[in-house]
């Protein structure tokens, strides 16, 4: 709301109202008041982002359950120019765009302030910090080490960037390139890893899917799949080791080929049973003669429909008739592989093993030692644990994916998320005529350092077909007790969801604006939106940066909206995930009475006598307060026995204990 | 991801002049700009488009060239994937295609308004398929990983395993020859400075080398079926 205060905007609105024609009034920049508070469990239908009105900065706007404090324009250099994904260190958030990077103060989320405008174009300028280090991704073929704008025609060029950019932010208005590490495919993404056991480095996974640079350019630089040369580029991350008190000395300090032998399974991985049973196939096969031949990374049993014909082919070479013979077969065996690979011929970009040759994304958590990769046709999980070393283990495929993008792991760790960004972002996918599971996300369980498949989730308002629309980025949410987050679809907006019930995610708060142009598809969409210290930040390609503010509704309550505030955060990299934990307070006890009111967990006058108890407890201090809580936990405790929601009793015993011990 | 810098300022444009039929350009709304100073409407959109003019690198003839030849690749692959539903494929077949064609379609939709938008010729992208190199009008430059017409007949005369079997095989080839092309666009001297270029092509690229490797599973899952009774 913000906008408004400011009077020069105000002058704007009025010189628009006075040269506009009173049937074509100008909107605002700002115009949606805060809604009145709906506590209805029902989502509003029709869906009010079914046919919002086309602008670039006039598109009409559609919020449930949460409203917009402040819609922010990129500074002039920036305008017109993609702005990408986000960054947040202390009161600000760094935002990257095509040209360079933006530094907005949002000490007043209603009034982001940009800091810094630092002009150094790079695509996509994926960014990250860490103390008083900010990293940038470079990609494309016209990122200078010089930050000129002019591009880098010639194929083979010294004055290149591809990689990561390295800059000191003590002054945060006045960066300074203190570093490069040229990779060998760029960066399209890149994860900073803080390792909990070492305080003097730090480190960044770096993904890289584009072209491998000429050796000439970039010395080491392979091209080759390794099967031809052990040092390719392909089929590998890099692992860039940060030295905090000298960032300059940045390097790649490995290269894990995390890909080795993973072969995928059709859906959901392969158990040790599975291969057990491969093995026993393959050996009764061979029992009765029948043809097998190792392709695509293991031996298997050939179809007769494959091998009949090769063997007719044979009879007919030697001018025999009827069935092949026994030299035959002989013939046939020893010319398979050959044959194989004919049909699977190992190509400098697929190379003779399948899998993926690079992640597109990802996530660490180092709470937990895990990371999840999004590597092409696969999800992975990855032990962390040694940052120089990620070791696969475990891997998902779907059929319904076509290209995994990026992962956020649920609080306690016990579920990953996978995004599909289908047509790579930049294709209409929510058309009413998109299948949900394409595009989509897909939730997975762990169990036992497995990943098992729960459901999906894609973005429930049809779009239209000029709004690129598919799964991007999004976080966590630290509403306790349960996993709600938001995520960017780019021009279908945001969507909040809950997925603390995996098979049945629920989308419970949305913002969505019409597309940027009417007629045909325009760049534009939430890149990425996070939840950054009680607010959710949006970087809008095209139109700048969106802040809002969820608002209690029957999903969530306000005493769960002020348990989440409560959580702060002193800098945040949405790829490397941090693990949330709440501080002892009120809200924190009534966020889990109310969980309990809507699972019926308690019974109605079990909650009552519990809200009751701790209004009471809440007027009083010292000794009483805690005599009060102490009683009110012991009878807590009790209740767990007897609720069908004994785990969510139990968090709200520990709140009240942890609450009397203040 | 695909961008379109260009389409900020088209919107622009279109924001102050569409939606409001008969109203000359001098009424429409006016582009307030937070950070600079105020300028009359009109005049904000004209220098918003040439602040992402001179944002946008030139692109060159080897990108035009590109998008041009694409097209055509793209529409052979709608072509075959148009057989599926008539030619007895399977399951997974089918579930692949209609990606294929979805993704596909689109892309040829991206390419072509990319043409029209710096004024070149855009080829129609009906004129791949089943008679390419037989159509008329049209360049008929077979692009790398095409189908001969001979191996579109094999194709269309196939059924049921068969099917799956060259579609998948064809397929591979197809988009071999597409990934290869994205790798001779980014060694050519100046091509691919373009933005939307370079992220199109990288699109391209990474969802077809990932496509290649799951068909590649798939015919794999293919050649070791059981026999059907």
């Amino acid at each position: 709301m913000g906008f408004l205060h400011q009077p020069s905007l105000r002058t704007l609105s009025l010189a628009a109202a006075l040269l506009s024609a009173a049937a074509c009034a100008p909107v605002p920049a700002t115009m949606t008041p805060a809604p009145a508070v709906d506590m209805s469990t029902t989502p509003p239908s029709p869906d009010p982002r079914i046919g919002l009105r086309a602008g670039l900065h006039d598109a009409a706007e559609a919020a449930w359950n949460l409203r917009v404090l402040s819609r922010s324009r990129p500074p002039e250099r920036f305008a017109g120019v993609t702005n990408s994904d986000l960054a947040f260190t202390g009161n600000y958030a760094i935002q990257g765009n095509y040209n360079g990077y933006q530094v907005w103060d949002i000490s007043n989320p209603a009034n982001p302030r940009v800091a810094t405008a630092f002009y150094c174009p790079a695509s996509q300028s994926d960014v990250s910090v860490y103390k008083n280090l900010l990293f940038v991704s470079g990609e494309g073929l016209t990122g200078r080490l010089d930050c000129g704008g002019q591009g880098v025609a010639a194929p083979v060029s010294a004055e290149r960037l591809r990689g990561l950019r390295i800059f000191d932010i003590t002054d945060i208005r006045n960066p300074r390139n203190v570093g490069n590490v040229q990779t060998c495919r760029g960066s399209h993404t890149h994860t900073v890893l803080a390792d909990p056991r070492d305080t003097e480095n730090v480190y960044v996974y770096v993904s890289g899917s584009s072209g491998i640079r000429s050796p000439e350019e970039l010395p080491g630089c392979v091209a080759a799949p390794p099967s031809v040369d052990p040092n390719s580029a392909l089929f590998r991350i890099e692992v860039i080791k940060v030295p905090l008190a000298n960032p300059e000395r940045a390097a790649i300090v490995s290269s894990p080929r995390i890909f080795t032998d993973l072969v995928a399974p059709p859906r959901h991985g392969d158990t040790p049973g599975d291969i057990a049973a491969q093995q026993a196939e393959l050996a009764a096969a061979r029992a009765r003669g029948e043809f097998t031949g190792t392709f695509l990374g293991r031996e298997r049993v050939l179809s007769s429909r494959v091998t009949a014909p090769l063997l007719d082919s044979i009879v007919r070479a030697r001018n025999g008739r009827g069935n092949p013979t026994g030299a035959d077969s002989a013939a046939l065996r020893s010319a398979l592989p050959r044959i194989l690979a004919t049909m699977f011929p190992p190509s400098e970009n697929t190379g003779p093993q399948p899998g993926p040759t690079q992640c597109h994304d990802i996530t660490v958590y180092p709470a937990i030692g895990l990371a999840g990769g999004a590597c092409e046709g696969y999800g992975l999980l990855l032990d962390i644990r040694n940052p120089e070393n990620p070791v696969r283990i475990a891997a998902v495929a779907d059929s319904n994916f076509s290209y995994w993008h990026s992962a956020t792991f649920n609080n306690d760790g016990t579920k990953v998320l996978f995004s599909d960004e289908w047509g790579g972002g930049g294709q209409p996918k929510c058309r009413a005529t998109d299948p949900k599971e394409w595009g989509a996300n897909a939730i997975f369980a762990i169990v036992n350092g497995r990943m098992e498949f729960q459901s999906y989730y894609k973005l429930p308002a049809a779009q239209t077909q000029y709004e690129n629309c598919v799964a991007h980025n999004g976080s966590l949410i630290p509403i306790p007790g349960r996993d709600v987050m938001v995520q960017a679809w780019y021009q279908g907006g945001i969507s909040v969801f809950d997925w603390t019930d995996a098979r049945n995610p629920v989308e419970i708060a949305f913002h969505d604006r019409g597309p940027v142009d009417s007629t045909q598809m325009g760049n534009g969409g939430s890149w990425s939106v996070y939840w950054y210290n009680g607010v959710l930040v949006s970087s809008e390609i095209s139109r700048g940066l969106d802040i809002f503010q969820l608002q209690p509704s029957g999903f969530l309550s306000q005493n769960e909206l002020d348990a989440s505030r409560t959580v702060r955060l002193e800098y945040f990299n949405p790829q490397g995930q941090p693990r949330f934990t709440w501080p002892p307070s009120f809200a924190l006890a009534r966020a889990y009475v109310d969980q309990l009111e809507r699972s019926r967990g308690l019974p109605a006058t079990r909650i009552a006598a519990v809200r009751q108890a701790l209004q009471g407890a809440e007027s009083m201090s010292g000794a009483g307060r805690r005599t009060a809580l102490t009683q009110l936990q012991a009878q807590v405790s009790g209740d767990a026995a007897g609720s069908s929601d004994a785990a969510k009793v139990r968090m709200l015993s520990a709140a009240l204990r942890d609450l009397a011990a203040m | 991801m695909t961008f379109r810098i260009t389409m900020v300022a088209g919107a622009l444009l279109l924001a102050a002049t569409g939606g409001c039929s008969g109203s000359p350009r001098a009424t429409a709304p006016v582009e307030p700009v937070r950070t600079g100073p105020v300028h009359a409407q009109g005049q904000a959109a004209a220098i918003l488009r040439a602040r992402a003019d001179s944002a946008r690198l030139p692109y060159t003839a080897a990108d035009i060239r590109f998008m041009t030849h694409m097209i055509p690749h793209h529409a052979q692959a709608l072509e075959m994937a148009k057989l599926v539903p008539s030619h007895g494929a399977s399951a997974t077949v089918r579930t692949l295609a209609g990606r294929i064609l979805s993704g596909q379609q689109d892309e040829i939709a991206t390419m072509q308004q990319w043409l029209r938008d710096r004024q070149q010729p855009v080829p129609d992208a009906a004129a791949g398929g089943l008679h390419a190199g037989h159509g008329a009008g049209q360049e008929h430059t077979m692009m790398p990983g095409m189908l001969t017409h001979e191996q579109m007949t094999r194709l269309d005369a196939a059924r049921g395993w068969d099917f799956d079997r060259l579609f998948l095989t064809f397929m591979i080839q197809h988009h071999r020859g597409a990934v290869g092309m994205v790798d001779e666009l980014f060694s050519t001297h100046g091509a691919a400075q373009d933005e939307t270029i370079f992220k199109f092509a990288s699109d391209v690229q990474v969802d077809q080398r990932t496509e290649i490797a799951r068909m590649e599973r798939m015919l794999a899952d293919v050649l070791a079926a059981p026999d059907s009774p």
